[in-house]
């Protein structure tokens, strides 16, 4: 275990109303660390994000985030309508550190500038959000949480409906970053893209396995993290899953 | 065009109508962009037994409006905690339970008899204790909207990031209703019970069709909202119409227009998009 963790988790449980929907989450994240967060829609991965953004107070067991936590959410049919310009949105991320009643000035806005280029949006900063695709939302959201100067993100789904382009873009910034230390949790149902993170944390209401994508991942801790729906995809030598409500695109 | 201007009520509607402008249509943004609507609707209506006393005792609205506003909140505060009652029908229960509370009130005997005006507003008669405590709330509510804009702008867009960016959105939205009920007490004056919505939502929703920013959308409604009342005034003093019902006419027919406008202005503006094919055309 080591001394610097951004997050330590210790048999965790968090939940609603004080019943808990997710227990035993034991892990750490290291700086750098890209850890996909897996399991089945309704098993607890947003309950376990939100946790971890301190939303929810620990209903048993102990969590240490050491670092700021910022969120990438997936975005909400009501943002698309919403009138705001992707500078607008990577701007918002300097409100955690202006007292309340300051708004974002020029020098907030030179920030946010300088993130939107990072994330490769710089000649769409004019722009409004709604009107850019899914993956370049999620790269403003991103943007959003450097401006934050957030060293954990928490991605939800960043990549459900993001076309094969858009996903490597997105999956490239998310290397880029973790290169200069920041750590991102990534809720994901795409194993192949698990297998290519640092490390998996398999969640269904409890733990089930933590650790190496090549040590975690066989089918007995699919099966204990998806129950019943995996499918083998035929004529194809890798297997599927299928969630719910996962929309194919 | 100026004859209006030559008596003194009509000044002094102009004076209100302003002030509800300036209030309502800062306001009606952020009821827009919260999805406020409803709340905004049942707020007003549940300050009606508020407004009918203050008229019974002779005093100015805003004494009853703004007790009536906080009673009418805890209620709805107290009702949604009764099991099974979400908060939707929670506010329904309450509003309509205020409101009959305020129609009986209205047609007891001891009412007087210009208690239509608490319905339908008197645009065209506001005292000057009127016009003062107007000016002071629609100082306040604007005041407070300038401070909190980033916070506001932030919490409408991603409640569920509002918390990550240290921006409290629980108070923000607390703050908000707050400023909202006081901007209702301000335009209720004018606009009466029954069409106070109209300010708040008819100017922010022409706004929005003709801007894709914030700060363009404040400044638009607002110029709605006043202009559009005011419209509504000389409307009323020539054609001899009622006031408080000419104003909400005028806004909705500033939205009607704002349609078409909208659709014209995106051509320019996709045009604006396509450099390549604008130059070949």
């Amino acid at each position: 275990m080591h001394a610097e963790a951004l997050i330590e988790a210790r048999g965790l449980a968090a939940g609603y109303s004080g019943e808990a929907a997710i227990s035993g989450i034991s892990f750490s994240l290291q700086p750098g660390e890209r850890m996909a967060l897996l399991g089945p829609n309704g098993g607890g991965k947003t309950t376990l994000l939100r946790a971890l953004l301190g939303e929810l107070a620990p209903l048993a067991g102990t969590l240490r985030v050491g670092a700021r936590c910022a969120t990438v959410p997936q975005t909400e049919r009501s943002q698309l309508d919403y009138p705001v310009s992707a500078l607008d949105v990577a701007t918002m991320g300097a409100l955690s550190r202006l007292p309340w009643w300051r708004r974002p000035g020029r020098r907030e806005r030179e920030t946010a500038m300088a993130a939107l280029g990072k994330v490769g949006l710089g000649a769409l900063a004019g722009e409004t959000f709604g009107k850019l695709s899914g993956g370049q939302r999620q790269r403003v959201l991103i943007a959003r949480s450097l401006v934050q100067d957030a060293q954990i993100l928490l991605l939800d789904e960043p990549f459900s409906g993001l076309d094969r382009p858009g996903s490597e873009r997105l999956e490239a910034l998310i290397g880029t970053l973790a290169a200069e230390g920041r750590a991102a949790i990534i809720a994901t149902h795409d194993l192949d893209q698990a297998r290519r993170l640092d490390s998996v944390l398999c969640v269904n209401r409890e733990q089930i396995a933590v650790g190496a994508p090549e040590q975690v991942l066989d089918l007995a801790v699919l099966e204990a993290t998806y129950g019943g729906s995996i499918v083998e995809l035929p004529g194809s030598a890798s297997r599927a899953i299928l969630p719910p409500h996962h929309h194919h695109h | 065009m100026f004859e209006p201007l030559q008596d003194e009520f009509m000044r002094r509607a102009i004076a209100e109508m302003t002030l509800i402008g300036i209030a309502g249509g800062a306001m009606g943004c952020w009821v827009i962009l919260y999805r406020l609507s409803y709340a905004a609707e049942s707020l007003a209506h549940s300050i009606f037994p508020g407004l009918v006393l203050a008229a019974i005792a002779g005093a100015p609205l805003i004494v009853g409006g703004v007790p009536g506003i906080v009673v009418a909140a805890l209620a709805i505060a107290v009702v949604s905690r009764v099991p099974g009652i979400d908060r939707e029908a929670a506010v329904g229960v309450v509003v309509t339970t205020l409101f009959g509370l305020g129609v009986l009130l209205a047609l007891s005997p001891e009412s007087p008899p210009g208690i239509q005006e608490v319905l339908f507003g008197d645009i065209l008669g506001p005292s000057d204790a009127d016009l003062a405590s107007a000016a002071v709330l629609t100082a306040v509510v604007g005041v407070s909207l300038a401070l909190l804009h980033g916070r506001l702008a932030a919490g409408g867009f991603d409640r569920a990031a509002a918390r990550s960016l240290g921006t409290a959105p629980g108070r923000t939205e607390a703050a908000l209703l707050v400023l909202l009920a006081l901007a209702i007490v301000v335009a209720v004056q004018g606009l009466g019970n029954l069409l106070v919505v109209a300010v708040f939502v008819g100017p922010a929703a022409t706004a929005r069709q003709l801007t894709d920013r914030i700060a363009p959308m404040l400044a638009l409604a607002v110029a709605v909202a006043v202009f559009g009342g005011l419209a509504g005034l000389y409307l009323s003093y020539y054609a001899g119409t009622a006031g408080g019902a000419s104003v909400a006419l005028a806004i909705v027919a500033a939205y009607l227009l704002s349609l078409p406008a909208a659709r014209l202005l995106s051509l320019p503006r996709s045009a604006r998009r396509a450099p390549a094919e604008a130059t070949i055309g």
